[in-house]
């Protein structure tokens, strides 16, 4: 039996509109690495543009999260559930805003 | 800039989202938009003028910003209230479909920040608020490529949130 990994709603446009998919893997990494191998357009999604996963990307392994298990290198046995779950983060106060894309004055945070 | 979808969103929940920002100023407010996509939404109920492909919000679920450190320039939710938000959504047959936040004493326009934490798909809508009372709503889409947010209109309905 493979590993299933969960695909969240706001990926599976990148997935073939499906929730879920099936990997042989023994480890996480490789099964986000056979994921993002067969629906290309999810990896920038997923990881940065040096390979690391994003920092608002939450992997668990059934409902271990592996960022206190062995991070990507947390194995994996047959019928196990990878769960990718986002976690939501913005704010006003970043050093510039992007109302310059939208030819707004350019405003800096206050702290 | 074109818009090129529509959000769908009754006057009481958008009042409660301004609302919402107001209650929290000078930090900002978050909190879940529970709905339905585009492709739950029959054909027959979207008005001739409206915009396509269009997206409903029936229900918000606010949160408590979980940024202590810095909540007067950001926000985050946890992965378990992104689970707690799917759970409640999922008890009535909606789904998150996005997210909304206030700006307070900014423009209702993504931030950098913003943009590098966005998720694809996902609806985000900003309120302004200055000094206390809220302004301008505004929501966006992350593009495919991560390299900004599209802006995505707001329709205002009158009909009663289920």
């Amino acid at each position: 039996m493979p590993v299933k990994v969960m695909i969240p709603s706001p990926l599976r446009p990148y997935a073939g509109k499906r929730d879920s998919a099936e990997f042989s893997a023994r480890t996480v990494g490789e099964a986000l690495g056979h994921l993002t191998t067969e629906f290309g357009e999810l990896r920038k999604h997923l990881f940065t543009e040096d390979g690391k996963l994003r920092s608002f990307v939450n992997v668990y392994v059934n409902d271990e999260d592996i960022r206190y298990l062995a991070k990507e290198n947390t194995p994996t046995k047959d019928g196990d559930t990878i769960s990718i779950i986002p976690s939501i983060a913005g704010g006003c106060g970043s050093l510039y805003c992007s109302c310059r894309l939208y030819g707004m004055t350019n405003e800096r945070a206050r702290d | 800039m074109a818009e090129t979808s529509a959000l769908w969103i009754n006057g009481p929940i958008a009042e409660q989202i301004r609302a919402h920002g107001a209650e929290t100023y000078p930090h900002e407010c978050c909190g879940a938009l529970l709905g339905r996509d585009s492709t739950a939404v029959p054909e027959i109920n979207r008005g001739k003028d409206a915009l396509a492909p269009a997206r409903e919000i029936l229900q918000l679920f606010p949160l408590v910003n979980r940024r202590d450190d810095s909540p007067r320039n950001r926000f985050s939710v946890t992965a378990q209230d992104v689970l707690e938000a799917e759970k409640a959504a999922g008890a009535q047959g909606l789904e998150v479909v996005g997210w909304y936040h206030s700006h307070p004493d900014h423009p209702a326009r993504p931030s950098e920040y913003d943009r590098d934490h966005a998720w694809p798909w996902y609806s985000y809508i900003i309120v302004s608020v200055q000094n206390g009372a809220p302004q301008d709503m505004t929501s966006w889409r992350l593009n495919d490529d991560r390299a900004e947010f599209s802006p995505e209109g707001i329709e205002i309905r009158h009909r009663a949130a289920v």
